[in-house]
């Protein structure tokens, strides 16, 4: 052993663990029928069920790409299910229906949704395999004109907004796993903030994959219209399962005049045993779409999980003085491999962008930042900052960078900084010397490498991210 | 002096018997010898590359140094034997000679996770942040610092002199039995350097003691050592009372360095 930093131990995935519920799950293989199916379960209108076609007749059509920096063997479309639920799915009016099981496996995870246990300040929309079941503080939101709802509700109940929208900033043929998406996506939650209204609590989505040889392909449709304010979060886990399994997800944000969108992810798919084994192929759409003037919308990430993440949650800045962000933590242990970064358009005038991206990289993971930076001819005065960090713990993992840059007015402004840091000895042996153990070492040196990060996340999950972090990279030092 | 008198020998707190150490290959440590009383200063002097710093680290634990025979009892007990961050918690500290950044984690958690990671150890209950900072702020002004050190990340953008100084405030608030200094002096400016022995020799109790590592004796008309050995070619060739580090300065290493080879 040359270095004493090395992965040892693979700490077991908290996660895990199964629920035995009866699902009710559609055949493996997809097809026209299929669409048609998942659409009648859902029981859609017409122009859903058209739209869901049309992307997949465009999906058949188009090769899966594989330009990302991630290597795995060929997916087999047809060995997976679309479409999974636990059975009985009742109405949702009340939580007193939703079976003690799922209440029993979100409590489990910390997303508590019983009335009594909920999160102050917090309303979440929890997901389960393809479902939807259960939407906390519903109601209260709607006092204020919020609609926070699964995306099958909202599309039964609000036709017009999601038609208005859906597809709007992603479209069906946008690339290979959104047109998947489109075609086969079951549910996902729809926010609706009206002009001038800040949300009054944060709006989160808890999406949990259970069922085996099951895809998850949710859909997340947030729509603040002028003046309004939103700060969204989204976090993820699967059970521990020897095969792959695959996450494609869209998730399309627009902002209109002087709107703010925060989204924040904190991504915790099961990443595989330390040989590779299993986990969950995270191939996600995210794109915001600062329609409005001085709109803002700000991604902000952490990555821990899937055994391959693909996404790059971009900002098309469309408005004039628009600004778009992305704060990114990537972290790749034992073979884990992520291809992650962000994509900023510059069309309007006086457009800022913001990137600080934060890779990690520990046992033989692989991480690589892929970034796009496009100054558009009519964006005068645009700017961007972009910051990529690479922090390597051993010898044996890697980290890449591919930043692209495309200006086309000379008035830009483009600032670029990178660096790379091995997680030192000297330093592990610092802070052991002033009596840290390993663990805490660790955890401190990267928790200040992710700071700039972590200080974006809302409070009451900055605090879960750094945990989340630290179990991660547990036995990653030995 | 006279007022002091002649105190009494405190117990042993570290004792090291034929200490040998390599790193990569190369022995460096050839038989150190040493024995450290409760109460005592005791400075460490030699020439560049006599082992001094190795000294140092071996007895920190830097997993970077193999041990290849002898041993070291600390408080009676096989220091050796002990991971450095059970060493640390027992009460050894280390000053290091290049103390090193942490970005992004303030000097204030960073300093507040080793009181409480040595309390944690103690059974004693773990600080807050509010009752820490108002422990830290009699240490803060005895090294001439105000609070606005704390709140930068750990020695990251510091100046030679100001990660000294952070080292010393970090042995003030930690306020160990056992004190290794190595190097501290060098770098610094003579206000600096004042300000830091004056720091050092306040903390001199009848149940602790330092080891000072360094080069010049400039340090040692701070703070008064019991005894001055001289390091050379890994092995302590001579030592004797704080005379012998003026000594030194006058006369240079080279006639140790013979004699060295002579024995």
């Amino acid at each position: 052993m040359s270095s004493g930093i090395e992965a040892q131990v693979l700490q077991p995935y908290k996660y895990g663990f199964v629920t035995d519920i009866e699902s009710e799950t559609v055949p493996p293989g997809l097809s026209e029928d299929v669409i048609r199916l998942i659409s009648e379960k859902k029981g859609e209108p017409a122009w859903m069920v058209d739209w869901r076609l049309k992307a997949y007749r465009n999906w058949l059509k188009s090769p899966e790409p594989h330009w990302a920096n991630v290597q795995y063997g060929p997916i087999d479309y047809q060995a997976i299910s679309y479409y999974a639920a636990p059975k009985q799915r009742p109405k949702l009016d009340s939580l007193e229906q939703v079976d003690p099981k799922l209440l029993e496996t979100f409590e489990k995870l910390g997303i508590p949704i019983e009335e009594r246990k909920r999160l102050a300040g917090v309303a979440v929309d929890a997901v389960f395999d393809s479902v939807s079941v259960a939407t906390t503080f519903r109601e209260e939101l709607k006092k204020h004109g919020v609609i926070f709802c699964a995306i099958s509700d909202a599309i039964r109940e609000y036709p017009e907004l999601v038609q208005q929208y859906l597809g709007s900033v992603v479209p069906y043929n946008d690339n290979f796993f959104a047109a998947l998406n489109s075609a086969v996506f079951t549910d996902g939650s729809f926010v609706y903030v009206p002009k001038g209204v800040r949300c009054p609590m944060e709006l989160s989505t808890y999406f949990r994959i259970n069922a085996e040889s099951t895809g998850q392909f949710e859909r997340t449709l947030i729509v603040a219209d002028e003046g309004s304010y939103v700060s969204y979060l989204e976090g993820c886990s699967a059970p521990v399962r020897d095969e792959n399994q695959l996450h494609a997800a869209v998730v399309e944000l627009v902002a209109l005049d002087r709107a703010t969108i925060k989204y924040s992810t904190i991504q915790n798919w099961y990443p595989g045993d330390e040989e590779g084994r299993g986990g969950i192929y995270n191939f996600v759409t995210k794109r915001g779409a600062c329609r409005g003037r001085s709109s803002k919308i700000s991604w902000t990430q952490v990555e821990t999980g899937s055994a391959i993440t693909w996404k790059y949650p971009g900002c098309i800045l469309q408005g004039d003085d628009s600004i778009g962000e992305f704060y990114s933590v990537a972290v790749t242990n034992h073979r884990q491999q992520a291809d992650t970064g962000t994509k900023m358009i510059h069309m309007g005038k006086n457009t800022r962008s913001t990137i600080v991206s934060k890779g990690i990289s520990a046992g033989r993971g692989q991480n690589t930042y892929r970034g796009l930076v496009k100054i558009l001819k009519g964006a005068e005065q645009a700017r961007n900052y972009s910051q990529c960090d690479s922090m390597l713990i051993g010898d044996r993992c890697g980290a890449h960078t591919f930043p692209y840059i495309d200006v086309r007015n000379s008035s830009a402004i483009m600032e670029h900084e990178a660096s790379t840091s091995k997680i030192g000895e000297d330093q592990i042996f610092y802070a052991k010397q002033r009596g840290l153990s390993a663990e805490d070492a660790v955890s401190m040196i990267v928790n200040g490498f992710c700071k700039e990060v972590f200080k974006e996340l809302p409070m009451e999950f900055a605090v879960e991210a750094q945990r989340l972090l630290g179990i991660s990279l547990e036995g990653s030092v030995g | 002096m006279t007022g002091k008198g002649k105190r009494e020998r405190g117990k042993v707190l570290l004792e090291v018997r034929d200490l040998h150490a390599s790193v990569e290959g190369r022995e460096i440590l050839r038989g150190i010898d040493l024995t450290v009383r409760a109460g005592e200063v005791h400075a460490i002097m030699g020439p560049n590359g006599s082992g001094k710093s190795t000294l140092a680290q071996v007895l920190a634990g830097h997993p970077a140094y193999t041990v290849t025979a002898g041993r070291v009892l600390y408080e009676g007990h096989d220091l050796l034997g002990m991971a450095p961050e059970a060493r640390a918690r027992e009460g050894v500290f280390l000053a290091f000679q290049y103390p090193v950044a942490i970005r992004g984690i303030t000097n204030a958690y960073f300093l507040r996770s080793a009181v409480n990671a040595i309390r944690k150890h103690k059974g004693v209950e773990e600080l807050g942040p509010v009752e820490f900072m108002d422990a830290l702020e009699e240490k803060l002004k005895a090294i001439g610092w105000d609070s606005s050190y704390l709140s930068r990340p750990v020695n990251e953008g510091f100046s030679g002199g100001e990660k000294k100084r952070n080292e010393i405030l970090q042995l003030a608030v930690l306020d160990p039995k056992l004190a290794i200094l190595d190097e501290t002096d060098s770098g610094l400016d003579i206000d600096a350097l004042k300000t830091v022995a004056q720091t050092v020799d306040k903390l001199r109790r009848p149940d602790n003691a330092t080891v000072l590592v360094t080069h010049y004796d400039r340090i040692l008309t701070h703070i008064e050592p019991d005894v001055v050995h001289v390091l050379a070619g890994g092995r302590i060739v001579k030592s004797g009372g704080k005379e012998l580090a003026r000594e030194l300065e006058e006369k240079g290493y080279d006639w140790l360095r013979e004699e060295a080879v002579v024995t």
